[in-house]
């Protein structure tokens, strides 16, 4: 039956070419690990990509029950962790797949400069993977202060301080993040605006650029 | 072994043919396979966690007092309770009406003002046009003091559980209008 489905859609708008380009591609030899097993540590490029896909998916549930205000934020994530069923499990996965993700990118940065991966004419597709490594450290921050805990009030009042201590911009950039002069309701609103929507927007982009540059580049040769 | 020699003889020279699996075939249901458990494993807490309010046990309404008996009489008169509501992470009181009147028979009945029509607020002789019924505002919808729908709406007002104990009146949940019922 679906193989009918298939054949139907595919008849009318020729789909096969589209995703022989996304998914048909040989695996060369010394990145599969069935040939040569230390070629896992190709994998965890690939492990990063599904730990995100794992964010985006359980972050997009938890903000069925989160609200960001200061009343109510503690209030509904422990309402969502302790009363929703499988809130523990969602918040967990979102929880230790935020540790787990910046794990698999670092493991993933190690690879791709001790295989010499970065060299040319592979240097743009590094520096956005230094962008996506930055963005993933900003959702990782940002995150942080949404419980709205003790942990996550003073770690953030520690962040701002970080930041104030920059020259010059410093007090400046402590108040456009802090959103006023005080950590507290619009700090939080502001920190769940860049959480949801500005960082994983800027992610899927940049995210789409690794890709479309390892397809026109292919892996790199063997060491 | 002889016998297994003789046996090996016996076969046909083409193996029987048998509905094998091909390799490729395998291959797909075995990745496919452990691909679907995977992606099960990580989606279905999710969607259990976004439908739990559908699951979640509905438990039965208190009893609240809203009015003594003696106040009571056969024309509807609107009495305000409070009722404790616990929604998600968030407590609060809602501020509930009711039109409580003893009918002919001297039982007493509560009619719930939301309207069947499309859940305005109706009130008692509201509309000079029309006296001596419920009249919602929204869309004009008119009902009798039993709660009998007139006009727009298609049912008959709800009522609220009602329960009479030691001169006092107790309201509990809405149920479907049985006042109409009763007279007809």
């Amino acid at each position: 039956m679906f193989k009918n489905i298939y054949n139907w859609i595919d008849e009318r708008l020729d789909i096969t070419p589209i995703w022989r380009d996304v998914a048909d591609h040989e695996v060369p030899e010394h990145v599969n690990p069935a040939h040569h097993f230390s070629a896992f540590v190709y994998c965890f490029g690939g492990l990063t990509f599904f730990i995100t896909v794992i964010q985006i998916l359980s972050g997009m549930f938890l903000t069925m029950y989160y609200v960001p205000d200061i009343i109510n934020a503690y209030a509904s994530v422990e309402y969502l962790q302790t009363k929703v069923a499988f809130g523990q499990i969602v918040r967990g996965m979102h929880h230790w797949g935020a540790s787990l993700v910046i794990v698999m990118m670092f493991l993933h940065t190690m690879r791709v400069f001790f295989t010499g991966s970065y060299k040319a004419p592979r240097e743009m597709n590094w520096v956005v993977g230094m962008l996506i490594f930055f963005v993933m450290l900003g959702l990782g921050l940002t995150g942080y202060l949404l419980p709205w805990d003790n942990k996550a009030y003073f770690a953030t009042k520690v962040t701002l301080e970080i930041a104030n201590s920059m020259p010059v911009l410093g007090p400046i950039l402590k108040e456009l993040m802090q959103g006023g002069t005080i950590v507290g309701a619009e700090t939080l609103t502001r920190f769940f605006a860049l959480h949801v929507f500005f960082l994983p927007a800027v992610l899927l982009i940049l995210l789409v650029g690794h890709f479309i540059m390892i397809r026109r580049q292919g892996i790199s040769g063997p060491l | 072994m002889s016998s297994h020699n003789e046996q090996q003889e016996t076969w046909p020279e083409q193996p029987p043919d048998r509905k094998e699996m091909s390799r490729r075939q395998f291959l797909t249901y075995t990745l496919g396979g452990a691909t679907a458990f995977m992606g099960a494993g990580a989606i279905l807490p999710m969607v259990r966690f976004a439908v739990d309010p559908i699951l979640h046990k509905k438990g039965a309404g208190e009893f609240i007092k809203v009015a003594e008996t003696s106040k009571i009489n056969d024309q509807p008169q609107e009495f305000t309770f409070e009722l404790k509501q616990q929604d998600g992470w968030y407590a609060s009181t809602a501020t509930l009406t009711a039109w409580i009147r003893k009918d002919e028979a001297g039982d007493i009945y509560a009619l719930s003002p939301t309207c069947k029509h499309l859940g305005c607020t109706v009130g008692w002789n509201n509309d000079k046009a029309y006296p001596d019924e419920y009249h919602c505002p929204c869309h004009g919808a008119r009902y009798t003091k039993l709660g009998k729908n007139l006009a727009v709406a298609p049912k008959p007002l709800d009522q609220y559980k009602i329960k009479i104990e030691n001169g006092w009146v107790y309201l509990g949940d809405v149920v479907p209008n049985t006042e109409v019922k009763k007279e007809a």
